[in-house]
């Protein structure tokens, strides 16, 4: 330490903050990583299941080794670089895929005080990192320098800038009601029992938020960007190996970072459902759990969307619902039933 | 020279860079990328001067929407760098003038001793940046914001009649007649007696063989 002190002399403040941020930020990347990685046999269990299948079941005691040796069969792999592509943003696009997926946690709030960075603007720097998202996508289907890849990415941008506008309004309401961009501020806005989470007073917006996350992350039923029967696989097509679980892990980490946020906006956060019991993180994972669930549950049951059903549920049904519920609650701001949506 | 500095030097050197190369690159889909480059950084470096609504807004607009649309057609497009280089050398003279001009311009504005700040005012505590600036657009500036807003809605509705030809001989399908199908209008059930007469049972010689 002394000697640390020495080297750095009057940084040493600033190169101690640096690496205290250094390891909280792996602190929570890596249970992510984790939480990613049981993501994946989670989904391949609960399908199987409700296809009546048994699912992986190999590898370790009920398959839970599975994504351990998935990961070491995708590192293995060779990485196939296309002659005819672009090959420095053919590397810089899951890169570019994966990390706003990260960076977007910097602001998400675990517990009452356990955040990495309690900002003032939260919402809003986490609409801007999903928003970046789109580029991994973009870049990917262009580099490729394959007709497939590049319809691929070409239909999953369309999609995710469509359904960003209707997830961006869905959010304007629930600031409305909490006054402020802070997650932290939003779940505390929750307090008192179930009967006050803002699902109840936003409910159309909170139906909205969902389905347009769904639609966001590319997941089925919205999967057209990777639509194995008319483009094979889309934007990753010409991915390989470890390239192509980046693109994987980036899917499952955006998923669970939209059901982290629609249960911190929508569904009280960390706090306890009922009075009586006490506030604890394990109320948050829970309720991502079932967040996560229904991601599952879709993919199990909606056979796939047109395209231009896609695009029109987006712009024709979803922004109208928004903008009246939007209104709907200024309105009722101004009456005596204001209490109704604090 | 304290720590923020060095991350403005950082960003600042990044900026420089990305803007020089969007007009120096070859490919235009690179120079889109670069473009995205220097407003990525251009956000950290009003994020040091803690406005940080306007560096997420940069960010949210530019990044996440604008030049995604303009990556879009970018990447359709089959553009031919040769014939776009041709007449660069004739251009020169004037772009050169014009650039002089602009930064001729900008000196001015810049050594202007009245438009110097001085020391910002140490912001208080619980300050929020977003929430001031919502209430200076909401109040002081409220017609200018709502004339702002009503021109860009004229452009969108103007933008749109331009573009919008009707074409004879497109098909297009009509969503909500495709809801309305019900299962009768595609299917018929017909009704069958389930079971078949079983035929007839072989000849018992064949049995035994």
């Amino acid at each position: 330490m002394q000697f640390f002190s020495g080297l750095f002399g009057s940084y040493w403040a600033d190169v101690q903050l640096v690496v205290w941020t250094l390891i909280k930020i792996v602190a929570i990347v890596l249970p992510l990583m984790i939480c990613v990685a049981y993501l994946t046999l989670a989904e391949r269990k609960v399908i199987g299941f409700m296809q009546v299948r048994i699912g992986p079941n190999r590898v370790g005691y009920w398959g839970l080794l599975q994504p351990l040796a998935d990961g070491l069969k995708l590192l293995f792999k060779e990485i196939i670089l296309p002659t005819a592509s672009n090959k420095t943003l053919f590397f810089i696009g899951p890169i570019l895929a994966i990390a706003p997926a990260f960076a977007a946690w910097a602001v998400v709030p675990f517990d009452a005080t356990l955040v990495l960075a309690n900002i003032d603007a939260g919402l809003l720097y986490i609409l801007a990192m999903t928003s970046v998202a789109v580029y991994g996508v973009i870049i990917a289907g262009w580099a490729s320098n394959s007709k497939y890849a590049f319809l691929g990415s070409l239909r999953s941008a369309a999609q995710i800038v469509s359904y960003e506008i209707a997830m961006g309004f869905t959010l304007v309401g629930v600031l409305m009601c909490a006054n402020s961009l802070n997650l932290g501020k939003i779940v505390m806005g929750q307090e008192g029992g179930f009967w006050h989470w803002y699902f109840l007073p936003l409910f159309p917006l909170f139906v909205v938020y969902f389905i347009s996350a769904v639609a966001e992350t590319n997941r089925a039923p919205f999967d057209v960007a990777e639509g194995e029967s008319e483009i094979v696989a889309g934007f990753h097509v010409e991915y390989s190996g470890m390239a192509f679980a980046v693109f994987f892990l980036a899917e499952y980490a955006n998923m669970i970072l939209v059901s982290m946020l629609a249960v911190l906006m929508f569904l009280g956060g960390w706090l306890s459902p009922v009075p009586f019991l006490p506030d604890s993180i394990l109320w948050l994972l829970v309720k991502v759990a079932f967040m996560l669930f229904l991601f599952l549950w879709f993919r199990a049951t909606f056979p796939r969307y047109r395209y231009d059903q896609i695009m029109r549920l987006g712009w024709k049904v979803f922004i109208p619902i928004t903008l009246v519920w939007i209104i709907v609650v200024a309105a009722m701001m101004q009456t005596q039933w204001a209490y109704l949506f604090h | 020279m304290v720590f923020t500095d060095i991350v403005f030097y950082v960003l600042a050197a990044i900026l420089l860079f990305s803007g020089i190369r969007v007009i120096t690159t070859r490919n235009p889909v690179h120079a889109a990328l670069f473009l995205v480059l220097a407003f990525f950084t251009a956000a950290g470096i009003w994020l040091l001067l803690q406005a940080e609504f306007l560096a997420i807004a940069l960010i949210l607009v530019y990044v996440g929407a604008v030049m995604v649309l303009f990556l879009f057609v970018v990447m359709m497009l089959d553009i031919n760098l040769d014939k776009l280089r041709e007449g660069f050398w004739e251009y020169l003279p004037m772009a050169g003038f014009i650039g002089l001009l602009m930064i001729v311009e900008m000196t001015m504005v810049l050594a202007d001793k009245n438009l110097h700040p001085g020391q910002a005012a140490e912001a208080p505590v619980n300050y929020s940046n977003t929430a001031t600036l919502g209430r200076v657009l909401y109040t002081d500036y409220l017609l200018p914001f709502e004339l702002a807003a009503v021109v860009l809605l004229v452009a969108m509705v103007a933008a749109i009649v331009l573009t919008l030809r009707e074409r004879r001989d497109s098909k297009s399908m009509n969503p909500s007649e495709q809801v309305r199908v019900k299962r009768n209008d595609r299917l018929r059930i017909v009704s069958m007696p389930a079971e078949v007469e079983a035929p007839e049972p072989a000849p018992a010689a064949e049995e035994k063989k």
